[in-house]
C-alpha cells in the first residue's frame, strides 16, 4: 500500500533564508504524524506547501502514490487534502453551516444555496466522527473548542481523506486538549490519516503513531513515540541540550518595589469583574510568576499596572509612590517596564524604523528627547547601544522593525526596556513565538537584571518558564490569585491541576 | 456583580427583534406614520401624510436607496465606497447623454456603465493595487466631475453647454392596477387606496394616502430600485454568489483558503456598486428629478446613500428605510414654501429623540438617556419659539439624523468585519 | 553599505509622483488625440505660459489655499485619520472669520492676528467635534466629517450668509454679494512690493497673495511639529500603532482629539486667502478647496515639501486651463482629468512602490539574520 503523502526532497527558498532544505516525510495512511520543531525549523512552510499555498522550488510530492503539483488549496482539496489552520478560518458573523460549505456550496439551478441537502450533508459528517456542533448557531456564539471542531467538520465536508492540524491544541485549554485527541482518535478510526504540528512534547508523545522532527528546514529525525523520551525529541529539535530557565541564588531583597492591593477590574459596562480583589508584592530582585489558563484575567492584570484600564477599586504602589490614578507616561517615568504580551500588536511600530521603535515608551526621557523636541542624535546612538548590548541582528537603525524576525524584533523590546533601568518590569510571555536562541538571550536579560535588582512579574503560559525564572508563583483562577507555590518544589502537572482548578487547596510559598 | 436588566422588558424587546424584517420594518413605518399623524392633527396640517408628499418623498429617496444598495454590495465584499458620489456623476452624465442620444432606455444603460466604469476603477486601485479604500474613493470623486465636464465640453449635442444638458427623455411610468387605480389595457381599474384615503378613517386613511402616493405613477426606475431591495437580500443571503460575496467582507483570508477567489467577487460587488450608484445618477438627471443634466446635480447623494446604507445596518431593508427617511423631509420642504410643514417636523423629531431617551434609559444607559432628552428639549423649544423653518435646515436633515443615529447607535451596528481592510492574495 | 540604499530609496520616492504626471500626461494626450486636439502643442501653451511673471503669481496665489488645505489633511492621515471635512471647516471659519473681522477696529498687529485666531478657532472647533464624536462614540471620522460638511456648507454657511449679507462690493469689475468689508487694517497686504525687488514690475493688475507668508509658516510648523517635536512622535506612533503607543505613554483618545483640532486650525486659514483678497466673504464662495487639499496631501505623501510640490503642480494645472481657454489649443477642461489621473496613479505608483520598498528590506534584514545563523552553527 502506498504512503498517504510523500514528500521527497522538498525544497522552499525566501528572499536570503532556506526555509525549507530538501525535506523528506512519509506519512503512513490512517496513522496519526506529528511534525516538531522550533519556531523558524520550517513546518509551518512545509504544511503550506503541502497545503498547495506555496509552491516548493524543488523536490517531489505524492499522495496516494502519485505525483502532485498543487497551485492552490484547490488542488490539495481535490486531492484529499484538508488544513485545519491555527488561527481559525471562520468568519464571526456567519452561521456554522455557511462556514462549512463555503466553497463546495449544493446548489439549485440559478445560484440558489440548497441550504437543506447542505445541513443534511453536514449532520451525516459531523455525526459520522463524533463532532457535535448546531449548524445554525452564528460561529461569534461558540467556544474555542466548538470552533476547531467545525474548522475539522469543513475539512470533512469537503471529503478530505489527510487532514493537516497546524498546533491545533495551542489555542485549547487542557480539557478542550483531551476533547481534541478524543476527536482525533475517532477520526484515525474511521481512516483518516491525520498529520499534526506542534511542539509540546509530551502531547506529541501521547497521541502520535510517528514524529518527525524538522530543525533549520531540514528533517532530522522520523521515530516512534515509544521509543525516545521528551528529553531526545527536545535535543533533537534543538541540536544540542535545550537552553534550561533555571535560576541559581536568590537575589530577592527586603524592598518591596511593586505593591498591589485590593485590585478589581471590571468590563466595559462594568458588571462583571475580570480581575477580582487581588493583592500581591513583588520585592526588588525577584521575580514573581503569574500563571494561569488564558483567559482568566492576567490580561487585564496587565493593562490595570501599566495603567490602559483603570481599575474599579484597589490600590498600586510602586516603589513608595501611588500610581492608582496615573497616567501610563507617569508610570513609566516612575520606573515602570513592559514587554507587551503580543509584541506585533502593542510591542511595534512596524513600518517605522528601529530607532523610533526603540524610543517608544521613552520618547520623553534622554538621551530620545531634549525638552519638547525629539533627539535624533542621541535616539539613534542609544539605539545603536541597543542592538549591540542585546544581540539585534538589522542592517542598521534605519530598517523598519517589520523586516526583523521575530526573535529580533523581541531582543529590541527587552532591549529598549532594560537600558531604561526600570525598578519593575511586567513581562508578559516574553518568549513565546520566537527561537530558543533569541529564548535563552531574554532569559540571560531578565536573570541579570535581577540580579541588579529589578521586579520582575513574570506573566507566562509556558510553565517551564515560570518555574525556572520565578522566585515565587501565584496562580490566578478565574480573576482571582487562588494559590501561591514554591517554584523549587512544584512540578508542572501540580501547577497544571491548580490553573484548571482541579486543585484548590493554598499552598504555601 | 449587579443586578440583570429587568427580565421582562428586555425578553419583550428580543422577542421583537427576533421577528423577520418584512414584519418589523412594516410595524416601525405604521408606527411613524401613527406619529405623524397625531403631530399634524395637533398642527391643523395633512400635509405631513399626503399622497403628494409620499411621492415626492420616493422621488428624493430613490437616488439615495440606489447608492446605498450600491454600497452594501461593495462593502459586504470588504471594500469601502466613498466613490458613490463620483460614480453617481458619471451617471448622471452619461444617463444625459445617453437618453438624448440614443432614446431613454439606452439612458439608463450608458448610466449603469458610466458608473460601473467607476467601479471598476476603483476595484483596479482597491483590490489589485492595495490602495487604501477612502483614498481611492477621494481620487474617484475629483476625477468624476472633471471627466463630465470635459465630456460636456466635447460633446455634440445642440443645447449642451459646458454645465448643463437640453431636457432629457425620460423612461417613463406605471401605475400600480387594482390598488392605486392603474390601467390594464384600456380598462381602468378600482382605485382601492384612494376609496381608502378619501374615507378619512384615522391612520388607515393616512397610511392609504402614502401607499397611494407611492404606487402611482411610479416611474419604471422607481419600481426597479424597490424591487432591488428584496432581490439584494435574495442574491447576497441566498444564493452562492451572495455568500462568496459576504466572506470577501468578513473573513476574505477564511474565502481564499477555501479555494474562493476573493479578487473576483470584490471586483463584481464593487462593480455592481458603481452601476447601481450611475442608475441613481440617471434618475436624478431624468425627469423622474430634474430632467436635465446638470453640473453638480448630484449633491451629495452618493454620501447620503452612505449614510443610508450604514443607518439601514448594512442590510438592504435597512437601507430602504434609511432612504424613505432621508427623503421625506426633502419631500415635504419641495412644496412648504412657508416652511409650517417643516415646522412640524421639528415635533416629530423630539417625540423621535423622547423615544429614544426612554430606550436608553431602560438599557440603563443614563448618558445616552440625558443626551437624547436634551437634545429633545432642544427641539421643542425651536418649535414653540419659532412659526416655519428655514429650507437651509430642511436640506442638512438627512445629515442631522446620520450623526444622532450613530451619536445613539454606532456600537449597536454591525459592519461587516473586514469593511475597509485591504487583503492581499496569499495572505492566508 | 549605508550611501548605496539611501541613494535607491530617494529614486523609489521621486520616482513614484514622477511616473504618475508621466502617465497622466499620456493619458491625457490620447484623450486629446482621440477628440483632435494637439497634445503637444497644448503642453507647449501651458508650459510657456507657466514662464511668465504674471502667471506665477497666479500659480503661487492658488497654491496658497490648496497647501493649507492639504497640511490640514496631511496632519489627519499622519495620524491614520481622514478628515474630510476640511471643505466645511474652512468655509465656517471663513465666514465667522470675515464676519467678526469686519465688527471689530483694531490696529493691523492685532487685527490681523485677530481675524487668523478666529478662524483656526472655529476650524479647530469643527473639526475638533467630529474627533470628540469618534472617541467618545466610535463614530468613525470619515463618515461624520462627511456629514458635517455637509451640515456646515448646505446649512450653517448658507444660513450665515444671509444673515451677514450687507450689500456687496465690486471687485475686478464684478459686483460680488458677502459679508461686511473687513477694514483695511485687518487685510494682509499684498507681497508685489517684494518681489519687485526682485524682479520687474508685476503687471495686469495682479497682486501676489500676503497669504502665501502663512502658507510658509504652516508648512514650516507641520514638518518641524510632526518630526522634530515629542507631540508629533506621539502623534506618528499612535497613528501607526494606536496600542502600541497607548503602552508606550500616549493617551489615544487624546491624540485622536488632538489630531483634529490641529488639522482644524490648519483647515480654518485655508479661506483666508479669498477673505483677505476679497476683503469679505463671498455669498458664492471658492467651493472645493478641502477635497483638493486631500489630493495635494496624497500626492505630496503627507510631506511639508511633497505637498508644496503637489499644490503647486494643481494650481500650475488650474491656471493652464485658463491658458488653454485662450489659446485654443484644447479644451480646458482636459487639466482637471489630468488632476484626477495624476491622484489616482500616484496613488497606485506609492502603493507599488512600498511594496518594492519592503521586499528590499526584508531581504536586507533577512542577510543579516542569516550572518547570525552561521556565526551560531
Amino acid at each position: 500500500m502506498a504512503a498517504a503523502i510523500e514528500l521527497i526532497g522538498i525544497t522552499k527558498r525566501f528572499p536570503g533564508v532556506v526555509a525549507n532544505d530538501s525535506v523528506d516525510l512519509v506519512v503512513e495512511e490512517g496513522e496519526i504524524h506529528a511534525i516538531c520543531g522550533e519556531n523558524g525549523a520550517g513546518k509551518s512552510t512545509l504544511m503550506k506547501i503541502l497545503y498547495g499555498m506555496l509552491q516548493p522550488d524543488e523536490g517531489v510530492m505524492k499522495v496516494e502514490g502519485k505525483e502532485v503539483k498543487f497551485a492552490s488549496p484547490l488542488d490539495a482539496i481535490a486531492a484529499g487534502i484538508g488544513m485545519v489552520h491555527q488561527h481559525f478560518m471562520l468568519a464571526d458573523q456567519l452561521t456554522v453551516l455557511e462556514n462549512v460549505i463555503l466553497g463546495a456550496e449544493p446548489t439549485r439551478p440559478g445560484g440558489l444555496i440548497d441550504f437543506d441537502s447542505a445541513e443534511e450533508h453536514f449532520r451525516r459528517v459531523a455525526e459520522s466522527y463524533g463532532l457535535t456542533v448546531d449548524p445554525n448557531d452564528l460561529v461569534e456564539d461558540l467556544e474555542v473548542g466548538e470552533r476547531q471542531r467545525v474548522e475539522i467538520i469543513k475539512v470533512l465536508y469537503r471529503g478530505a481523506r489527510i487532514l493537516i492540524l497546524d498546533e491545533p491544541t495551542a489555542v485549547l485549554v487542557p480539557h478542550e486538549v483531551e476533547e481534541l485527541f478524543r476527536n482525533m482518535r475517532e477520526l484515525k478510526e474511521q481512516g483518516a490519516t491525520i498529520l499534526f504540528i506542534d511542539h509540546k512534547l509530551d502531547e506529541v508523545l501521547e497521541i502520535a503513531d510517528t514524529i518527525t522532527v524538522l530543525r533549520d528546514g531540514r528533517t532530522v529525525a522520523t521515530v516512534k513515540p515509544d521509543e525516545v523520551t521528551a528529553h531526545d525529541l527536545a535535543e533533537l529539535m534543538v541540536g544540542s541540550d535545550l537552553p534550561t530557565p533555571e535560576t541559581t541564588e536568590s537575589t530577592v531583597r527586603d524592598e518591596v518595589a511593586l505593591e498591589v492591593t485590593d485590585l478589581t477590574v471590571t468590563d466595559e459596562d462594568g458588571t462583571r469583574a475580570l480581575v477580582h480583589s487581588v493583592s500581591f508584592d513583588v520585592h526588588k530582585g525577584e521575580v514573581l510568576g503569574i500563571a494561569g489558563v488564558e483567559g482568566n484575567g492576567q490580561a487585564e492584570l496587565i493593562d490595570a499596572l501599566i495603567g490602559v484600564t483603570p481599575p474599579a477599586s484597589g490600590r498600586i504602589v510602586l516603589d513608595g509612590t501611588d500610581i492608582t490614578r496615573l497616567s501610563v507616561r507617569q508610570r513609566r517615568e516612575l520606573g515602570l517596564g513592559y514587554i507587551p504580551q503580543d509584541r506585533h500588536r502593542e510591542g511595534l511600530l512596524l513600518p517605522s524604523p528601529i530607532w523610533e521603535n526603540a524610543a517608544l515608551g521613552h520618547q520623553t526621557r534622554r538621551p530620545f528627547a531634549k525638552g519638547i523636541w525629539i533627539d535624533r542624535v542621541g535616539a539613534r546612538a542609544r539605539t545603536e547601544e541597543i542592538i549591540a548590548e542585546f544581540d539585534v541582528r538589522t542592517p542598521g537603525v534605519d530598517t523598519p522593525a517589520h523586516a526583523l524576525s521575530g526573535g529580533n524584533q523581541q531582543k529590541l523590546i527587552v532591549g529598549r526596556e532594560m537600558v531604561a533601568e526600570p525598578v519593575v518590569l511586567i513581562a508578559g510571555h516574553p518568549t513565546r513565538g520566537i527561537d530558543v536562541g533569541a529564548q535563552a538571550a531574554v532569559w540571560d536579560d531578565i536573570r541579570e537584571a535581577r540580579r541588579a535588582g529589578m521586579a520582575t512579574l513574570l506573566v507566562s503560559a509556558d510553565l517551564d518558564e515560570l518555574i525556572g525564572l520565578s522566585d515565587r508563583i501565584m496562580v490566578m483562577l478565574r480573576g482571582r490569585l487562588v494559590a501561591t507555590l514554591d517554584p523549587a518544589t512544584v512540578t508542572p502537572r501540580e501547577l497544571g491541576a491548580y490553573m484548571t482548578g482541579a486543585n484548590t487547596e493554598e499552598g504555601a510559598a | 456583580m449587579r443586578p440583570a436588566e429587568p427580565l421582562s422588558t428586555d425578553r419583550a424587546r428580543r422577542r421583537f427583534q427576533d421577528l423577520p424584517a418584512y414584519i418589523r420594518w412594516p410595524l416601525y413605518a405604521a408606527a411613524a406614520i401613527f406619529v405623524l399623524t397625531v403631530v399634524q392633527g395637533l398642527d391643523g396640517t395633512d400635509r405631513l401624510t399626503s399622497a403628494t408628499t409620499a411621492q415626492s418623498m420616493l422621488r428624493w429617496a430613490v437616488p439615495i436607496l440606489l447608492a446605498g444598495l450600491g454600497g452594501l454590495y461593495s462593502e459586504r465584499s470588504g471594500v469601502v465606497n466613498i466613490g458613490l458620489e463620483g460614480m453617481m456623476v458619471m451617471g448622471t452624465w452619461m444617463g444625459a447623454w445617453g437618453a438624448l442620444k440614443f432614446g431613454p432606455w439606452w439612458g439608463l444603460l450608458a448610466a449603469i456603465i458610466g458608473g460601473a466604469l467607476g467601479g471598476l476603477l476603483h476595484a483596479l486601485a482597491t483590490v489589485t493595487f492595495g490602495v487604501d479604500h477612502i483614498i481611492s474613493g477621494v481620487a474617484i470623486n475629483i476625477l468624476a466631475p472633471g471627466m463630465t465636464r470635459f465630456l460636456s465640453s466635447i460633446v455634440e449635442i445642440p443645447g449642451w453647454s459646458i454645465t448643463q444638458s437640453p431636457r432629457i427623455p425620460g423612461v417613463g411610468s406605471a401605475t400600480v392596477p387594482v390598488l392605486a387605480g392603474g390601467t390594464i389595457g384600456s380598462w381602468t381599474s378600482p382605485d382601492l387606496l384612494g376609496w381608502l384615503g378619501s374615507r378619512d378613517w384615522f391612520l388607515i386613511s393616512d397610511m392609504a394616502d402614502i401607499l397611494k402616493g407611492l404606487l402611482t405613477r411610479a416611474s419604471w426606475v422607481t419600481i426597479a430600485a424597490l424591487i432591488l431591495v428584496p432581490f439584494s437580500a435574495w442574491l447576497l443571503w441566498r444564493t452562492r454568489f451572495g455568500l462568496r460575496v459576504r466572506i470577501c467582507g468578513e473573513y476574505p483570508a477564511a474565502g481564499e483558503a477555501q479555494g474562493i477567489n476573493v479578487y473576483k467577487y470584490k471586483y463584481i460587488a464593487v462593480i455592481i456598486s458603481g452601476a447601481l450608484a450611475g442608475l441613481g445618477g440617471a434618475f436624478i438627471a431624468g425627469p423622474e428629478l430634474s430632467g436635465i443634466y446638470l453640473e453638480g446635480q448630484t449633491q451629495g447623494r452618493g454620501f447620503v446613500g452612505l449614510a443610508a446604507l450604514i443607518f439601514g445596518n448594512w442590510k438592504p431593508g435597512g437601507v430602504l428605510g434609511a432612504s424613505l427617511l432621508f427623503g421625506y423631509p426633502f419631500g415635504i420642504g419641495l412644496r412648504d414654501l412657508d416652511g409650517s410643514a417643516s415646522h412640524s417636523l421639528i415635533l416629530v423629531s423630539a417625540i423621535g429623540l423622547a423615544l429614544v431617551a426612554i430606550s436608553a434609559f431602560r438599557r440603563g444607559r443614563k448618558v445616552d438617556a440625558g443626551l437624547a432628552v436634551g437634545l429633545g428639549a432642544l427641539s421643542v423649544l425651536w418649535y414653540l419659539l419659532s412659526e416655519s423653518v428655514e429650507s437651509v435646515w430642511i436640506n442638512i436633515f438627512p445629515y442631522v439624523i446620520v450623526l444622532l443615529v450613530l451619536v445613539f447607535f454606532a456600537q449597536r451596528l454591525r459592519v461587516p468585519a473586514a469593511d475597509g481592510q485591504i487583503y492581499r492574495r496569499g495572505e492566508a | 553599505m549605508t550611501t548605496a540604499p539611501t541613494w535607491k530609496r530617494i529614486v523609489l520616492a521621486v520616482a513614484a509622483p514622477v511616473a504618475a504626471v508621466l502617465v497622466a500626461m499620456l493619458l491625457s494626450s490620447v484623450v486629446l488625440l482621440i477628440v483632435g486636439s494637439n497634445p503637444l502643442r497644448a503642453f507647449a501653451d501651458m508650459f510657456e505660459h507657466a514662464s511668465r511673471l504674471e502667471t506665477m503669481v497666479d500659480i503661487l496665489n492658488r497654491a496658497t489655499p490648496l497647501y493649507i488645505s492639504g497640511i490640514a489633511a496631511a496632519v489627519g492621515f499622519r495620524m491614520g485619520l481622514f478628515n474630510i471635512g476640511v471643505e466645511g471647516q474652512y468655509l465656517l471659519a471663513a465666514i465667522v472669520a470675515a464676519h467678526l473681522g469686519a465688527q471689530v477696529a483694531l490696529p493691523p498687529v492685532l487685527h490681523i492676528p485677530f481675524i487668523l485666531l478666529v478662524a483656526m478657532v472655529v476650524g479647530a472647533a469643527y473639526a475638533g467635534f467630529a474627533g470628540v464624536l469618534k472617541v467618545t462614540r466610535g463614530i468613525n471620522e470619515v463618515i461624520s466629517t462627511i456629514m458635517l460638511n455637509a451640515i456646515a456648507i448646505s446649512g450653517l454657511v448658507a444660513f450665515l450668509v444671509n444673515r451677514w449679507q450687507s450689500g456687496g462690493a465690486v471687485v475686478g469689475g464684478v459686483g460680488r454679494v458677502g459679508t461686511e468689508p473687513i477694514p483695511a487694517s485687518g487685510r494682509i497686504p499684498n507681497l508685489n512690493p517684494l518681489v519687485e525687488l526682485f524682479t520687474r514690475e508685476i503687471r495686469q493688475g495682479k497682486t501676489l497673495t500676503g497669504v502665501l507668508i502663512i502658507a510658509v509658516i504652516v508648512g514650516v510648523v507641520f514638518h518641524l511639529l510632526l518630526n522634530r517635536t515629542r507631540f508629533g512622535f506621539d502623534l506618528r506612533a499612535s497613528g501607526i500603532n494606536p496600542f502600541a503607543a497607548q503602552v508606550g505613554g500616549v493617551p489615544p483618545k487624546r491624540m485622536v482629539v488632538m489630531a483634529m483640532v490641529i488639522s482644524g486650525i490648519f483647515a480654518g486659514l485655508v479661506g483666508m486667502s479669498e477673505i483677505m483678497n476679497l476683503g469679505f466673504f463671498p455669498a458664492n464662495p471658492i467651493q472645493g478647496l478641502g477635497f483638493t487639499g486631500i489630493a495635494v496631501a496624497l500626492l505630496g505623501r503627507n510631506r511639508a515639501v511633497g505637498a508644496a510640490v503637489a499644490a503647486l503642480l494643481f494650481a500650475f494645472l488650474d491656471v493652464s486651463s485658463g491658458v488653454l481657454q485662450f489659446s485654443g489649443a484644447a479644451s480646458r477642461e482636459i487639466v482637471v482629468i489630468m488632476q484626477g489621473i495624476i491622484i489616482l496613479a500616484a496613488v497606485i505608483a506609492y502603493e507599488i512602490a512600498r511594496r518594492a520598498r519592503e521586499r528590499e528590506e526584508a531581504a536586507a534584514a533577512a542577510e543579516a539574520m542569516v550572518g547570525e545563523r552561521g556565526e551560531a552553527a
